[in-house]
């Protein structure tokens, strides 16, 4: 029997053929397939190198085809920073979520952004601590419950979310800064084209660049899957705007 | 290579792009500074990079990353900075990475002070950061043994997949003297750096890590990591023996600017008819247990003594190689006090009273200052 076949959708080359330990409705196993969607078609798979934080994703490298390190907390860009320096030919990315990066690591983080590394940042903000337990995170929104918030997040005691893109959009040095979500299709596409940007960019030995991911935590939100998403799109939204704050050539014609 | 009259910090920071060094990281410390001034003119010129970084927490995390390269890289700090990069040595370490620190010793606890001290041997030798994980420490008592022992630590690094600490208390950092770089250095072949995480072009990813979820994995990792430092303690200790001879009476341990001091107490009292020997370790881990009683158990040895520049942390090391067999006697100024030669050939004589006059009752492991 002849046929035609033509292949319109596989797995990324980048990407293993490992099942991933990410709970049901969690959206870790979307973001890693765009970052590696993207590294297939920007050709970088193979002069790459990821650094892994500790949260969740520590295991990112067990899905990824290419070169990684292991960082303790909140310091992938600092790791980042020490081989990209020595390394400039290649492509650098860390891979980290909101307790990693907006809490224990945000000295790192704004540094590595106002050094301008040539490096890519994939941040995933769910709003929570996930791997240990659904603690309050930097980013928990005012009157959210967890696990260390048991009456909900107290602002009067605990100040308000950290803004991180919003923050290091505030930085002189140019920069790449976008934040998306992955609620739903057009979110996910909205996403891939961010982190093809900020990859190209890197590619280009532009600019330091941070997507900021807008992500969901149904375990630990004690919601199903698709009532997650829908938090996302009701809460979430509300208190993190999903906008291009910064780009590498703005501000270039007012100088 | 003529001689050059140097600075301390200048000569390691020399030391390190004659090894071959890519690559350092700092952050401004007193009494270290010097170090990161010089290298921000001088790597630029062997084509190696130079980044002050944002905090020594960072910094300690910069060579981690740098040091995944597979280059040569370091960093120095002093006391309190490299009480903030325990947490990278720990992870450099678990991943089995080559990197050399350097503690140009300050007083502490604490802030402290910027005067030179040796109160960071614990932390050093007995590991700082956590888990179960060993450095080579290399403590230099003389700026040209400075140079000799940095370029060693960028070997031993490599060739163990260690991090490797070189101790000098801020004298060494401080002092100048002449001081000679090798000519066409050459060092014995090292095994392929097939750890490198180098792009994964036409081979499986590599992946540095120091994370094993399976208890059966870590503990292998763990044990795998005994079997180099028991390879260390046979094939590393290194000591300097000086002015030892059956005339001694009493033999004085002690390393880095202390040993330098007691030194020049031993010449005075040699000058006097009194023979003392000194017994230098020059690595601290592996520490020289095996020479060490070989010269404690002589018979014309009646006492130990220790000197340090801290209140008393390699005194255990050495009484763990006396194991009792000796009275041994802890003589220390710390805080930045640097021990005078007249203090310590004062402790010399009264232990000669103690120890080999009469035949009364020793006092052994007496700590007091």
């Amino acid at each position: 029997m002849a046929m035609n076949t033509e292949t319109i959708f596989s797995r990324p080359k980048s990407m293993t053929e490992k099942v991933t330990h990410y709970c049901p409705g969690c959206t870790h196993g979307i973001i890693h397939r765009l970052v590696a969607e993207t590294l297939d078609e920007l050709g970088l798979r193979e002069k790459t190198v990821g650094v892994a934080p500790v949260g969740c994703s520590v295991l990112i490298y067990n899905y990824f085809n290419c070169d990684f390190l292991e960082a303790p907390h909140g310091r992938a860009p600092a790791l980042a920073t020490g081989f990209k320096r020595l390394r400039p030919d290649m492509t650098v990315f860390t891979y980290q979520g909101d307790g990693d990066l907006a809490s224990i690591g945000t000295s790192e983080i704004i540094h590595t952004a106002n050094r301008g590394e040539k490096v890519t940042t994939i941040f995933v903000n769910n709003a929570i601590y996930g791997m240990t337990g659904g603690q309050m995170a930097p980013t928990t929104l005012p009157g959210q419950i967890t696990s260390t918030s048991p009456a909900g997040r107290d602002v009067s005691k605990t100040g308000y979310p950290l803004k991180i893109s919003e923050m290091l959009a505030t930085l002189a040095t140019p920069s790449f800064i976008q934040r998306t979500s992955v609620h739903d299709p057009q979110h996910i596409i909205q996403t891939k084209k961010a982190i093809k940007e900020a990859f190209t960019y890197q590619k280009e030995e532009r600019c330091f660049s941070l997507i900021e991911v807008l992500s969901t935590c149904p375990t630990n939100w004690g919601l199903s899957p698709s009532e997650a998403t829908k938090w996302l799109e009701d809460n979430l939204l509300n208190f993190f705007p999903l906008k291009v704050f910064k780009r590498p050539n703005d501000g270039e014609d007012s100088k | 290579m003529a001689k050059v009259l140097m600075k301390g910090n200048e000569a390691i920071a020399e030391a390190a792009i004659q090894a071959g060094c890519k690559a350092y990281f700092c952050y401004p410390i007193t009494p270290q500074s010097e170090v990161a001034e010089y290298l921000a003119k001088r790597m630029p010129e062997v084509d190696g990079v130079f980044l002050q970084g944002e905090s020594e927490v960072a910094v300690g995390n910069m060579i981690f990353g740098a040091a995944s390269t597979g280059k040569r890289v370091f960093t120095t700090s002093s006391s309190p900075g490299i009480s903030l990069m325990q947490e990278s040595i720990s992870y450099i370490a678990g991943a089995q990475l080559p990197a050399v620190f350097v503690n140009i010793m300050r007083g502490g606890p604490g802030l402290g002070g910027i005067l030179p001290a040796q109160s960071d041997y614990f932390q050093s030798v007995k590991g700082g950061g956590h888990g179960d994980y060993r450095l080579l420490v290399l403590a230099p008592s003389t700026i040209q043994e400075a140079v000799d022992l940095m370029m060693l630590a960028f070997h031993l690094a490599d060739k163990y997949l260690n991090p490797v600490m070189l101790i000098g208390d801020g004298m060494i950092g401080q002092m100048m003297e002449a001081v000679e770089f090798p000519d066409n250095y050459k060092e014995p072949e090292l095994p392929l750096r097939d750890w490198a995480t180098t792009g994964a072009d036409g081979r499986e990813p590599r992946i540095i890590k120091s994370l094993f979820l399976d208890p059966a994995l870590l503990e292998k990792n763990s044990w795998d990591m005994e079997e180099k430092y028991e390879k260390m303690k046979k094939d590393e200790c290194r000591h300097e023996l000086y002015n030892v001879s059956t005339k001694n009476k009493i033999l004085i341990t002690s390393y880095g600017t202390t040993a330098r001091i007691c030194q020049t107490a031993i010449n005075e009292l040699e000058d006097e008819g009194i023979s003392v020997g000194l017994f230098r370790p020059i690595t601290l881990f592996p520490f020289p247990e095996k020479a060490l009683q070989k010269e404690i158990n002589k018979n014309n040895i009646k006492a130990v003594l220790t000197v340090e520049m801290s209140t008393g942390q390699m005194f255990e090391d050495i009484e763990l190689a006396n194991k009792g067999s000796k009275p041994h006697e802890f003589f220390g100024r710390t805080g930045g006090i640097v021990p005078s030669p007249e203090e310590v050939k004062n402790k010399i004589m009264e232990m000669i009273k103690k120890h080999t006059v009469s035949s009364g009752k020793n006092k052994k492991n007496n700590r007091g200052k």
